[in-house]
């Protein structure tokens, strides 16, 4: 599903991001990255998406090797993955649904088959309601809502969260996760970097810390990592 | 699609006045390139009316007889240059001034001797009527044993013939600024529209957009910048000729496929500049 073989990420001038670091995320598994600001959570999203290549290592995600696929495989492996991010990242002149449509059109989805999926996601995030409103007449929950709505729309195999509950209150964070836990029960992979502990202690995920780069704990270390180390 | 065409006329919406802009400078690079082809279209249709009465005139030794005239007359209508030849005998050719010259009418009916030559008109086919083909025809015919003098009009075809490259090439090096101008132009609104839409780039990029889907909408409307630009120097172009038309002189437009091909132009011009700067300024968001 997502395998890191050996990963180091070298920022340009900057130290290392990533050392030598290596797991597994298995089909449908839900997984946190945690770590003090800087550790590399988001680098290792990052690499994941192909926004970025490892400098040394492997990233394999879904059959694409990210290190040595050309750059116009990319929109192909981002079409399988859903990415959401603590900024929300939507588009403040457009409603709801037209945000989530936007990444069907952007897919170059035919016209006719765009409605009912978006009724069908926002229904599942539970916004069905507010299908019409903009960004800015939506709480945060709300708008974290459209932008899980729109990363799963085009039916993700995994769902690829940074700090999506950082800018929200608790409550707002409890519905949040509650929704990712609903979303990973439907049968796709959920992997959420986050500085919230009380969540990770609280649930009975696995979860994998990093460190300056390196992963100092992850609670599921498989076979494979064991043989890479 | 329809995101596309959606994108692509925001940007009108957003960025107006660049937009307009860069119609007015595409216009004003195909208006100075249409009027200088509206020149040069003039000047050749005035050159083959005069060109019909370009004529290189032999005249001939006195006492040539007038067989070899005739032998002369029949040579030189086999030249691949020459449309007609014209033979003037002494006799025709003193009626002739006689009618024409009428204040020396006293004079010629005076005359013993006839003091006039006969000649050869010589005419040349249209493509041939410039100074090259004048003079090589000139040439050939100098070699004549009885040819005693020859004239053509060579000054005033030289000149014409420069004035209508000079056009021309003021023409296609103003044309070529203004492109230039609109080229830039046009960069300096994709640069600001992508500015503008790097989050929605960033979007679609994250959804999974192909590189070529987020270049269409800067491409679509580069070519909807471009054929405006072209209709606009068309119409400018018109009310130049009209103004003309009207005050000085009768002169004549572009034909319809003239028409198009300054609307191509503008065309292929808008959508060149912005695959250009689509390409250099994508990379940077
Ligand atoms: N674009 C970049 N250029 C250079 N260095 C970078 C870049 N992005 C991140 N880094 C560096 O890489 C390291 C890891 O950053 P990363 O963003 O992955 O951390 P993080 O765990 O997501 O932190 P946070 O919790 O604050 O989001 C940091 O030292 C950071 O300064
Ligand atoms: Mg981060």
């Amino acid at each position: 599903m997502i395998k890191f073989t050996r990963v180091f990420k070298a920022y340009p001038k900057g130290d290392l991001a990533l050392k030598d670091v290596s797991f597994h995320l298995r089909k449908g598994e839900f997984a946190f990255l945690t770590g003090h600001s800087g550790a590399g959570k988001s680098t290792v999203l990052s690499l994941i998406h192909a926004e970025r290549k490892p400098t040394e290592g492997e990233v394999r995600v879904s059959g694409f090797n990210t290190t040595s696929m050309p750059r116009r495989e990319i929109p192909k492996l981002r079409r399988r993955l859903g990415i959401v991010f603590q900024d929300f990242r939507l588009l403040e002149d457009r409603t709801a649904e037209e945000n989530v449509a936007f990444a069907l059109e952007a897919t170059g989805a035919r016209s006719n088959t765009i409605g009912p999926k978006v009724v069908r996601v926002l229904t599942q995030v539970g916004l069905a309601g507010k299908a019409k409103a903009f960004p800015k007449e939506l709480s945060g929950g709300e708008r974290q809502r459209v932008a899980i709505a729109r990363a799963l729309v085009n039916d993700p195999f995994v769902l690829l969260a940074d700090e999506p509950t950082g800018n929200l209150d608790q409550r707002a964070t409890r519905g949040i996760f509650k929704l990712l836990e609903d979303v990973n029960a439907s049968g796709t992979a959920v992997l959420m970097a986050t500085h919230n502990l009380d969540l990770v202690k609280n649930s009975p995920y696995r979860s994998i810390e990093l460190e300056h780069g390196e992963i100092v704990f992850d609670s599921v270390v498989d076979a494979d990592q064991e043989a890479a180390r | 699609m329809s995101l596309v065409i959606r994108e692509a006329f925001l940007s009108f919406r957003r960025a107006p006045s660049l937009s307009i802009l860069s119609i007015i400078t595409i216009g004003f690079a195909l208006f100075v390139v249409g009027l200088f082809g509206l020149v040069a279209l003039n000047f050749k249709e005035a050159l083959e009316e005069v060109g019909e009465r370009v004529e290189v005139v032999v005249y001939l030794t006195r006492g040539t007889p007038e067989t070899v005239a005739l032998a002369a007359y029949d040579d030189i209508l086999t030249f691949p240059e020459v449309e007609s030849v014209d033979f003037v005998s002494a006799d025709e050719a003193l009626v002739e001034a006689r009618e024409q010259l009428t204040e020396f009418q006293g004079l010629y009916s005076d005359l013993a001797t006839n003091p006039l030559p006969s000649s050869l008109g010589i005419k040349l086919k249209p493509g041939f009527r410039n100074e090259e083909s004048v003079r090589a025809v000139a040439d050939r015919v100098s070699g004549f044993r009885f040819a005693e003098d020859i004239q053509f009009g060579d000054d005033w075809i030289a000149t014409l013939d420069r004035v209508r490259n000079i056009a021309a090439i003021i023409g296609l090096v103003v044309g070529a600024a203004f492109a230039l101008a609109s080229i830039m132009i046009i960069g300096t609104t994709i640069r600001m529209t992508i500015i503008q839409r790097a989050r929605e780039i960033g979007i679609m990029r994250l959804v999974g957009a192909t590189d070529s889907f987020i270049r269409m909408p800067f491409l679509l409307e580069g070519v909807v910048k471009g054929a405006l630009g072209g209709v606009a120097a068309v119409g400018l172009n018109y009310a130049v000729f009209e103004l003309v038309n009207r005050t000085l002189l009768q002169a004549s437009f572009f034909g319809t496929e003239h028409i198009l091909l300054i609307v191509a132009f503008g065309i292929l011009l808008g959508f060149f500049a912005s695959v250009f700067s689509v390409r250099r300024h994508l990379r940077a968001v």
